[in-house]
């Protein structure tokens, strides 16, 4: 028998290790120790109700256990086999209690779709994944569907693309089918680009057939025969998991002439980007593809129109591809039940940030900030107070604490001021400044603006200049004023999608966290200290015993005093660095 | 290798791979196979899940214990990384975190010998496709 105790840090801080020294103890008294072991686990995923005891082999399910519960689960579970009623979890529709974790649905927050294969199968053998069904919703859309079936299936399902715009999939092909041409393409974007993302990877990388199989069945239902994938070169290991599996697809004839004995025909190639942010875009994309400048282009032509070298094109992100098999093999009807009115299915995130569980996660649209972060993310880290979480990236948001409760979708997001971006999810703390959060995204932005069009090169560098300005403690109220017009013109007037989302870190901190710049310029103070030049490292005289450590770590010498005697800093010379801090065993060092 | 051509030679393929999966898993085998799979995407490598893997490849065979190792895709589980899954016959997947040379070798002696849960367990917190058939 074994008795799991939740060691996430959300348990952990109500006591878990505390449980499991009782648990032992008790069962030491009952000379139980050999027969039953106690075993410290990773998150359950239920911080809400922790400290949580598992019992195996019954799955008995026990929430909110004390240090003095040990007793009973000893007793009564362990000894007499019978169940401790009050620490089961009740249901909170029926108020029943519910003993075994296995009808515990309710506790599993995440859906895998997409990462359905990830971290099962050997991304490397195309058999693991056959037995996974693999390529068999290839078979199917060839074997019993038009092209033109099959595309309506895509549109009932409700999938919408996944790279971050959320444009309707389904449509999005219908237009790529309805342009004629001798010759069209199929392209899918590996281009993943945000700060702290990495679901296109992972999928690459523990997966890649799904995105093989999709892009057939896609090249299927546009007519188009050739594929192309477009991924940046620093991600080698996908890159060679792809490869592999584009091979083995191959010996299969999985992919090639006359797929599964129909006339259909179809094969991928790969094309490697130099890792910048823009050619995300997909007009930007596909000139970079055709060996051109990575610069995007007015849109119309849609590249369905006139894409990869002037041919009908449809570029659909690494994640919307891996949940295409799964929509055909269980039916746009499964599919479209999951999730939100507007936005179906689930979505990967790259939980990051001041989070105790980091992680890789996939939920239903609709799940709650909330959900995400206390429960699947296990809170936040050292026990700090939350402040905001960013969303998609460069281009999106930050949303706060009144956000929490609100369900995630495409289109909740974009009214909260974020948006739902390829699926970046960073977690700010206390110790976060806001200013100093948007000026980081400002200075991605100019870096990867590719300097086609004015509003974006020249705009962002300015909105970078304000923002330094304000964190540097010299702004003025007048400059909050000019940000928030200069972030308007820049998401009016620019050419692409770069452009015109790159202001959103500024005026969702702007509206969200106004506060903060109001400290930042009228105060000249950085509530939570990370505007170097907003503080004061200070010796206080009562406390200082003038052991020497201080002025010692001083890279700079800005720290003067008598051996024994109080020591001071010269606010001329410090850089603020903070080693004397760190070195002070007296408290004497504060930070104003 | 040999051309599938029809929906017939997938499904063919697909049972037969299922077969041979299933007796690993489920250990319906003569010889009750241990599975053990390593998540090897980059973030997982960078962390050691390279010499987790080797380590497991050595020391069960040394040991003599027969088992499988292969290697996986991320699991997910960033912030326990390297992480693993080892299957014993007959018995539920159980997914490990921290998994250094030091825990793996923990692992082989409790667990895979003995059946005997270590510390450092990830609890399942995910529903699957087929879970959510029912």
């Amino acid at each position: 028998m074994h008795l799991l105790v939740c060691g996430g840090t959300g348990c952990r801080a109500s006591a878990s290790d505390a449980i499991v020294g009782k648990l032992e103890k008790e069962l030491e008294e009952k000379n139980l120790q050999d027969d039953v072991q106690v075993v410290m686990t990773g998150c359950f995923g239920f911080c809400e109700k922790g400290p949580i005891v598992k019992v195996l082999p019954d799955n008995t399910f026990y929430v909110q256990v004390k240090p003095d519960d040990a007793k009973s689960i000893v007793e009564e579970h362990v000894i007499k086999g019978r169940k401790v009623d009050k620490l089961l979890y009740r249901d909170p529709e029926t108020s029943k209690e519910i003993s075994d974790s296995k009808h515990m649905g309710f506790y599993k927050k995440q859906l895998r779709i997409a990462l359905r294969n990830c971290g099962v199968i050997n991304p490397e053998s195309i058999d693991e994944a056959i037995a996974r069904d693999a390529y068999a919703a290839l078979a199917k859309v060839l074997g019993e569907m038009t092209p033109e079936q099959a595309i309506q299936e895509m549109i009932n399902s409700g999938l919408r693309g996944r790279g971050g715009g959320g444009f309707p999939t389904g449509l999005k092909w219908k237009f790529a089918a309805d342009n004629k041409a001798d010759q069209k393409y199929v392209v899918c974007n590996a281009d993943e680009g945000d700060p702290g993302a990495f679901m296109d990877r992972s999928i690459l990388e523990g997966d890649p057939h799904s995105v093989i199989e999709a892009m057939a069945i896609n090249g299927y239902c546009i007519g188009a025969s050739k594929g192309l994938v477009y991924i940046r070169a620093e991600y080698p290991l996908a890159i060679e998991r792809l490869k592999t599996a584009i091979n083995h697809a191959r010996d299969y004839g999985l992919l090639g002439e006359n797929i599964l004995g129909t006339n259909f025909s179809f094969d991928i190639e790969m094309r490697y980007g130099a890792g910048a942010f823009v050619c995300g875009e997909e007009t930007a994309l596909i000139h970079s593809m055709e060996g051109e400048r990575g610069e995007p282009t007015f849109k119309p032509p849609f590249p369905a129109e006139s894409g990869y070298l002037g041919k009908p094109t449809n570029v659909n992100n690494v994640e919307t591809y891996a949940n295409i098999p799964v929509i055909y093999l269980k039916g746009a009807n499964w599919f479209n039940k999951i999730g939100t009115e507007k936005s179906k299915g689930t979505k990967v995130f790259a939980l990051a940030g001041k989070i105790n569980n980091v992680g890789l996660i996939e939920v239903p649209m609709g799940t709650t900030l909330r959900e995400v972060i206390y429960e699947i993310g296990g809170g936040i880290k050292d026990g700090k107070k939350f402040k905001a979480v960013q969303t998609g990236g460069p281009s999106g948001g930050c949303l706060t604490e009144k956000h929490l409760d609100t369900p995630i979708d495409y289109d909740t997001l974009i009214a909260s001021g974020s948006m739902m971006g390829s699926g970046g999810m960073i977690v700010m703390d206390e110790d976060d400044c806001m200013v100093s959060v948007a000026r980081f995204y400002l200075d991605f932005t100019v870096e990867e603006s590719c300097g086609k069009c004015s509003p974006c090169r020249i705009g962002n560098k300015r909105l970078y200049e304000q923002l330094d300005i304000i964190c540097k403690g010299k702004g003025t109220l007048d400059d909050l004023d000019k940000l928030r017009n200069l972030s308007h013109v820049i998401k009016d007037t620019s050419l692409c999608g770069l452009g015109q989302t790159s202001p959103n870190p500024v005026l969702s901190t702007l509206d969200n966290f106004y506060h903060e710049y109001l400290e930042h310029v009228n105060d000249k103070k950085c509530r939570a200290g990370v505007c170097k030049d907003l503080m004061q490292y200070i010796i206080d005289n009562e406390q200082c015993v003038g052991c020497t450590a201080c002025a010692r770590v001083c890279p700079v010498g800005a720290i003067s005093g008598e051996r024994k005697g109080p020591h001071n800093i010269d606010q001329t010379i410090c850089i603020k660095c903070g080693a004397c801090i760190e070195k002070c065993k007296f408290s004497a060092i504060s930070i104003q | 290798m040999v051309k599938i051509k029809s929906l017939a030679d997938l499904q063919k393929l697909k049972a037969d791979m299922q077969t041979k999966v299933d007796l690993r898993e489920k250990g319906e085998s003569a010889e009750n196979l241990v599975q053990v799979k390593v998540a090897m995407a980059t973030c997982g490598i960078a962390s050691g899940a390279k010499q987790v893997m080797e380590f497991f490849m050595d020391e069960l065979e040394k040991r003599n214990i027969e088992a499988v190792v292969t290697q996986t895709g991320c699991m997910g589980y960033c912030y326990a990384e390297p992480t693993i899954e080892v299957t014993l016959p007959n018995q539920d997947p159980v997914v490990f975190g921290y998994v250094d040379t030091k825990k793996a070798d923990e692992i082989i002696e409790k667990y895979v010998k003995e059946g005997i849960l270590v510390d450092g367990i990830i609890p399942v917190n995910y529903e699957t496709i087929d879970d959510k058939n029912k």
